[in-house]
């Protein structure tokens, strides 16, 4: 009990001063394997989506599958960069680059097959979705999707475009 | 414990004053909790629950300043829900950790997760729905001494509920990307990545009857390689003798191998995997069953399935032996063709199958899988002529309008119920099939329908379902549903299994609320599963993050 408490008052301490969340650097996986850092996702100084998903969940793919409808006309508007990340384990991980090639989606793919990335960014449940900002901060996030979600997502990013503040 | 914590406070104290490590200081987490409300229902076979209600609550905090970061995650089940280990008792916390990165170098001291390879060696994770964490409690280290080389080392004790495993891990993994390696091959066609690693646990043999092996060791090699649109992904893995419950005290070694080719471009893509697995079972505990105290992971060659009825009948994997392959296609028919349609039609086919091993006895005398033997021989190559699983599915993913999309799923599935569950109910023969249709009423209100149907001749015969959603994009949902038995040719066994909820969303906090009835059933992830039983009540999930 006494060690729960230490950890609280150590947490809360932190808690007053902290800054805001920017994105943590985790290695993760391109879907050929290839070992790559979440230092590379990057946007030039404009918005950046990620979205967490995974082969099996029907709800991610019909996220991901209504963002490559619109991703050009979103990209031409605002800039924005998608980055989509499995959470596909080695029963799946094998699968994930020709599902992705399969349906044709116009984004960058990582893979978090042990959830390192997940655990890092707190992710309980996918689709998890975030916008970071230019500076690397982690300023909105949403869990699960439902059709018409992605309308809210854009505006959020033409807000942020606009130098608003979407965080709450 | 308490000493873990003063040491890792002490030190990010002195790394504070060093680095004015406050100024830096993020912290973030997340929180679910699930709980239900239990009603006893006869009919359907749900048990009077004395607590009345059951709950599962998880906390992450995690914190990192610079190079540092720390975290813990706080568990409570007061008590465990059904259908998890009733070893689950109370509350704790089970995962903390401190880690500290410089460059190429990092180590983390406490609990951790690990994956070598594709982790037919060693993989430590949690799959939180199962009541899986297998996290290993130690010291790891990730170095990379130059560009395209990863090298880790751990060493710990894998967690045991609210507790650890006697068992001691130890691990060494390599990995070089030759591409990365050496500037002349940074820009060729082929791509090469090798790898290897060796795992061993060291247990006390205290058996009575048996001399046990106290150090069991594995090494596996692994490679992928990459030529424009190809793609070979390859693992062996071999282990020494490790008698255990599992494979009844046999002697034999046992050895995996995962392979997959693929071959995909813009709007194609194949994957074909086999998969070879002889008495593979790996804990760091002899003695365990169930989902504890695992430390590889054996993923099973199977499509997972998300809808009821498709899943009603899921695979898992068997450690200790079995032959499987799988063939996946994706593939998209252009929109403005006559299947494409205006907006193109997404096509996935896949094909599964899972048999048992070659078994022959090891001598005239000796009884197969006779305990304190080596078991049994087997031929690499050869498939055993027993069918464990087999899954043909296909479905077929259309928008038909701006207002209207589907998605159409047929498949015919084998389910070795005996080898699967360990009845002996033989196994069952089943056809399924799914239509999933969304209808836009406004940009962000829409209705979704769920039609399924199971035919088979054997188990509970045949089943229907029907489901309605309406959601109110991006916070509201709304669903009730029904599964009925109408085949079952007993009567008073034609039951229903209605579900009713709603949920909602308020960006990444999340609440859903469902009443109704669940039947007792398997739930997998991954080909490791776990059996559900029936239940009938309020079942309220929260998650949230921070």
């Amino acid at each position: 009990m006494k060690s729960i408490l230490v950890i609280i008052a150590f947490f809360a301490v932190i808690a007053m001063t902290a800054q805001n969340n920017t994105l943590p650097s985790v290695d993760l996986k391109k879907p050929d394997g290839t070992i790559v850092s979440s230092d590379s996702i990057l946007n030039q100084g404009k918005p950046i989506i990620i979205s967490f998903w995974a082969t099996w969940c029907k709800p991610c793919v019909k996220e991901l599958t209504t963002f490559a409808e619109v991703y050009e006309e979103w990209q031409e508007e605002t800039g924005v960069k998608l980055y989509a990340i499995s959470i596909d384990d080695s029963r799946t991980f094998p699968n994930v680059a020709s599902f992705v090639n399969g349906r044709d989606w116009p984004f960058d793919v990582f893979c978090d097959p042990n959830f390192d990335f997940k655990r890092a960014m707190n992710v309980n449940l996918v689709p998890h979705t975030f916008i970071i900002d230019k500076d690397r901060n982690i300023v909105w996030q949403h869990t699960s999707f439902t059709e018409g979600g992605e309308l809210e997502l854009i505006e959020l990013i033409r807000k942020l475009n606009n130098g608003e503040k979407i965080s709450e | 414990m308490k000493k873990f914590f003063a040491a890792a406070f002490i030190l990010s104290s002195i790394a504070g004053a060093a680095q004015n490590v406050l100024q830096n200081a993020q912290i973030h987490g997340d929180f679910q909790t699930d709980f239900q409300y239990y009603l006893p229902d006869s009919s359907i076979g749900a048990d009077t629950v004395p607590e009345k209600l059951l709950s599962n609550g998880y906390l992450n905090l995690l914190f990192t300043s610079g190079n540092f970061s720390a975290g813990v995650r706080y568990e409570n089940y007061n008590n465990v829900m059904q259908g998890f280990d009733p070893r689950y008792k109370g509350s704790g916390i089970p995962y903390r950790f401190a880690s500290y990165s410089h460059k190429d170098f990092e180590i983390t001291a406490g609990n951790y997760y690990e994956q070598f390879g594709s982790g037919l060696l060693l993989r430590s994770y949690e799959e939180r729905s199962l009541g899986i964490d297998n996290s290993l409690d130690g010291i790891r280290i990730r170095y990379k001494p130059y560009k395209g080389i990863y090298l880790k080392g751990a060493i710990g004790q894998q967690r045991f509920f609210f507790d650890k495993g006697e068992g001691i891990v130890r691990g060494l993994d390599g990995e070089i990307n030759l591409n990365e390696f050496n500037n002349k091959w940074a820009a060729s066609k082929l791509k090469v990545t090798v790898g290897g690693s060796f795992v061993s646990k060291y247990q006390a043999d205290r058996d009575p009857i048996y001399n046990l092996p106290q150090n069991v060791g594995g090494w596996a090699v692994r490679t992928t390689l990459i030529y424009g649109n190809w793609m070979l992904n390859g693992e062996y893995a071999h282990k020494v003798n490790d008698p255990s419950t599992v494979n009844k005290m046999i002697y034999k070694p046992g050895e995996a191998l995962f392979t997959s080719l693929s071959y995909s471009k813009k709007g194609f893509g194949i994957t074909l995997s086999a998969k070879r697995i002889d008495n593979m079972n790996f804990r760091s505990d002899r003695s365990a069953t169930g989902n504890v105290l695992t430390m590889n992971y054996l993923p099973a060659l199977t499509k997972p399935h998300s809808y009821t009825l498709l899943a009603f009948y899921p695979y898992a994997s068997q450690p200790n032996g079995e032959m499987a392959f799988q063939g996946q296609l994706n593939y998209k028919i252009k929109k403005g063709t006559k299947l494409g349609g205006h907006y193109g039609t997404d096509v996935a086919v896949n094909y599964s199958r899972a048999n048992a091993i070659d078994m022959q006895k090891i001598n005239d005398s000796t009884a197969l899988m006779q305990s304190g033997t080596l078991g049994y021989t087997s031929d690499f190559f050869a498939i055993g002529d027993e069918l464990y699983f087999e899954d043909i599915n296909i479905e077929i993913s259309h928008k038909f309008s701006k207002k209207v999309k589907g998605i159409f799923t047929w498949a015919y599935l084998t389910y070795n119920s005996d080898i699967i569950e360990g009845h002996t109910d033989g196994t069952f023969y089943s056809h399924i099939g799914v239509a999933d249709v969304t209808y836009k009423i406004t940009p962000t209100k829409s209705l979704r329908m769920e039609v399924q149907h199971l035919m088979t001749k054997q188990d509970e015969k045949n089943w229907a379902n029907a489901m309605i959603e309406f959601t109110l994009a991006p916070k509201w949902f709304f669903m009730a549903g029904d599964s009925y038995n109408y085949g079952n040719p007993a009567d008073d066994k034609k039951l229903h299994y209605y579900t009713t909820g709603f949920g909602y969303t308020k960006n990444s906090s999340r609440i859903a609320i469902t009443y109704g009835k669940q039947r007792e059933g398997i739930v997998c992830v991954g080909g490791v599963c776990r059996n559900v039983p029936a239940s009938y009540g309020f079942l309220v999930t929260i998650t949230s993050n921070f």
